[in-house]
């Protein structure tokens, strides 16, 4: 009774966001283009890998952080929730000696720890999003720092951690085709996003709590219990980022991480998510992460000064979200 | 609508896109001048640079005085050698990723050679083997990385210069009494290096000077500053305080003059930037060790263009430091490397 009253909203939602993607979709294929013309180094295979590498580590914030935004919160903490994440890893692996998956699996419990605290707070001691979340991006830096005895944590005892991020399937099983598994986890890890918010009563609650949350709340449905997972599941995306990041550097370098959220944010609020909640989706998001990157890469490939390069970016997102609010006042 | 908002976005990087290969593809420095010569000593055009010797500078930072003034070095080699160069790095130190993108985007534009400093002495090895199996000479400047694979390290022997630092406190403040160090960190070569080197000279040279508190202030002026006060407030005997660089240096003088502790601290800093230069004239910090980062900009194009063009180029590259005071920061080879 409850799921068919909540469905169509969101299959008309669907609908609608499916030619916003296709735009936002085309303005990314407009903006390879232009990069592609502009100079000859762009478009070669090794710089759309790098491009792809550079989009896996924020790109995975950015899904995790579209969960708790469709819902009408925000995560400030996934930046160094990140870091703590790969600094529990590196814990775990290098300090203690673990196996590799338990290692791992610990460090995306970091993530999922974290979030479920921030998720508590919200939920049942009723601290607003932005304010539990931002406690959480003290304690996390904090932590990071204090466990690590703020030196980075190499890997270099266990060779195979690297190639989480550094090695290639696809390479193995494609001769000549190697992207990285960093890229394959993203996609791998948007697949599932996509999956978990269009198509389990998590995501379903997940729209419902973002577009009334009063009116979910009066249904029966168990509003508190869903953010607490919401924000947990963000938690554990933020952990893949963690292990991705760490990966990448063969370390966990504990003085990392600020600001990405404000990244993660960004790649979400271009795809099209509101931050106003109710409305959202994780291919939106997947685009809107390969904007920011095309964008940082081309500028850097035409070598437009680096202060310049972050004031592109900056109108960027203040024309994605305008044109936003104007789509949304014609509806 | 979304058609109107892209076509902005487009216009937009188009603009800069112009601005930026309009002055010769390098023209991305408060000199402009200098690019000219470049530009016109190779006919090829700005997208099509295998003629014209390409050297991308990786840094550490660009925002920082420091980083400024090891560009106007590179800036000034690229002039003289009628070389291209573009000089970038992250918004922090911290930001080890963001380097090694920069570090790929600069090996898919197929330069002839890359100058480095390294964030972290590990991450970048992958990399740098891409470069070298692409036959990319490598130069590192300001720290090392621990492979073989870059051919030269332009650097400053901090732990000798940080040593002379330590002369230098021990003479001010009569051999003996309390010291304390603000250092900007302790995870990278130049932090450890300035740290080891003023600690082990005190330790060997000067006995009865002891080292109170080393603290870490991430080279943050505010962060410096509010822990130069928790240190000064915890020894009130403090007769010495050595910031290991400028940030680490500002934040200690911060603290003195908001105590009100002028005089009785002596302060010897590092690196320069204005603020320091004010201090050291006004007499408020007694001194401080220079590297010379124009010497390390230049030195690093240098030994680029040579390795770019096969020629041999020495394992290491000493690109100096020195002292300056009231007393001789006006001579003219004192004021060559010393930035504002």
């Amino acid at each position: 009774m409850r799921d068919t009253a909540i469905a169509p909203a969101s299959s008309k939602f669907v609908f609608k966001s499916g030619l916003q993607q296709l735009l936002a979709f085309g303005s990314l294929i407009l903006l390879v283009a232009f990069f592609s013309i502009a100079s000859s180094n762009f478009f070669h295979f090794s710089n759309l890998v790098g491009i792809l590498l550079s989009t896996a580590v924020i790109g995975v914030l950015a899904l995790g952080s579209t969960f708790v935004i469709v819902s009408g919160g925000i995560d400030l903490s996934v930046g160094t929730v990140m870091t703590l994440s790969s600094v529990m890893t590196g814990v775990f692996i290098t300090m203690w000696g673990l196996p590799l998956g338990v290692g791992i699996a610990g460090g995306l419990l970091t993530g999922c720890v974290c979030g479920f605290i921030s998720g508590m707070a919200i939920a049942r001691l009723g601290v607003p999003p932005f304010i539990a979340t931002l406690a959480m991006m003290m304690i996390a830096k904090g932590l990071a720092l204090v466990i690590s005895g703020t030196r980075p944590i190499y890997f270099t005892n266990t060779p195979d951690f690297m190639r989480i991020s550094q090695g290639s399937l696809l390479g193995v099983l494609i001769p000549g085709f190697n992207i990285p598994n960093a890229v394959l986890i993203f996609f791998l890890a948007a697949i599932v996003g996509s999956i978990i918010l269009s198509r389990t009563i998590i995501g379903r609650y997940n729209f419902a709590i973002g577009s009334n949350e009063e009116a979910t709340r009066l249904s029966g449905v168990n509003v508190r219990n869903w953010k607490v997972a919401i924000y947990t599941m963000t938690g554990l995306f933020t952990g893949i980022a963690g292990i991705l990041m760490a990966s990448r550097l063969n370390s966990a370098q504990p003085s990392l991480g600020m600001g990405y959220e404000l990244e993660a944010i960004a790649a979400v609020v271009i795809g099209g998510t509101s931050l106003s909640g109710g409305k959202g989706t994780i291919v939106g998001t997947v685009i809107g992460a390969l904007i920011m990157s095309v964008l940082t890469n081309g500028l850097r490939i035409l070598s437009v000064p680096q202060e310049w390069q972050t004031v592109v970016v900056g109108l960027v997102i203040l024309l994605a979200v305008y044109g936003d609010i104007l789509r949304r006042r014609k509806a | 609508m979304n058609k109107r908002m892209l076509l902005t976005i487009l216009a937009l990087v188009m603009v800069l896109a112009a601005c930026s290969t309009n002055g010769g593809g390098s023209n991305n420095g408060n000199k402009p001048a200098t690019t000219t010569p470049a530009a016109s000593s190779g006919d090829s055009g700005t997208d099509t640079p295998t003629e014209k010797i390409y050297v991308p500078l990786i840094s550490k930072g660009f925002q920082h005085q420091f980083w400024q003034a090891v560009k106007m070095g590179a800036e000034r080699a690229a002039t003289e050698y009628g070389v291209e160069i573009t000089f970038e790095g992250p918004e922090t130190e911290s930001q080890v990723d963001k380097q090694l993108e920069m570090l790929q985007v600069a090996l898919d534009k197929k330069p002839s050679a890359i100058g480095l400093a390294a964030l972290d002495s590990q991450a970048s090895i992958p990399l740098l083997q891409r470069a070298q199996d692409a036959g990319i000479p490598i130069i590192a400047f300001d720290s090392g990385v621990d492979s073989d694979i870059p051919i030269s390290l332009v650097t400053t022997d901090n732990v000798a210069a940080a040593g002379s630092a330590a002369d230098k406190m021990a003479e001010l403040i009569g051999g003996e009494g309390e010291v304390a160090i603000i250092v900007h960190d302790q995870t990278s070569r130049t932090g450890i290096d300035r740290r080891d080197g003023f600690v082990q000279r005190i330790e060997e040279a000067h006995p009865n000077i002891k080292i109170v508190d080393i603290q870490y202030g991430g080279g943050d002026h505010l962060k410096s500053t509010d822990l130069a006060k928790a240190i000064i407030q915890a020894y009130p005997n403090l007769k010495g305080f050595f910031g290991a660089n400028e940030g680490s240096a500002i934040g200690i003088l911060n603290a003195v003059t908001e105590l009100k502790a002028e005089g009785n601290i002596t302060i010897i800093g590092y690196d320069s930037g204005q603020a320091q230069l004010d201090a050291i004239r006004s007499g408020l910090m007694a001194g401080a060790i220079s590297q010379n980062p124009v010497g390390i900009g230049y030195e690093t194009v240098k030994a680029a263009v040579a390795a770019a063009r096969g020629e041999s180029v020495p394992e290491h590259i000493d690109s100096g430091y020195v002292w300056y005071d009231q007393s001789n920061m006006d001579d003219e080879d004192i004021k060559a490397v010393l930035y504002e």
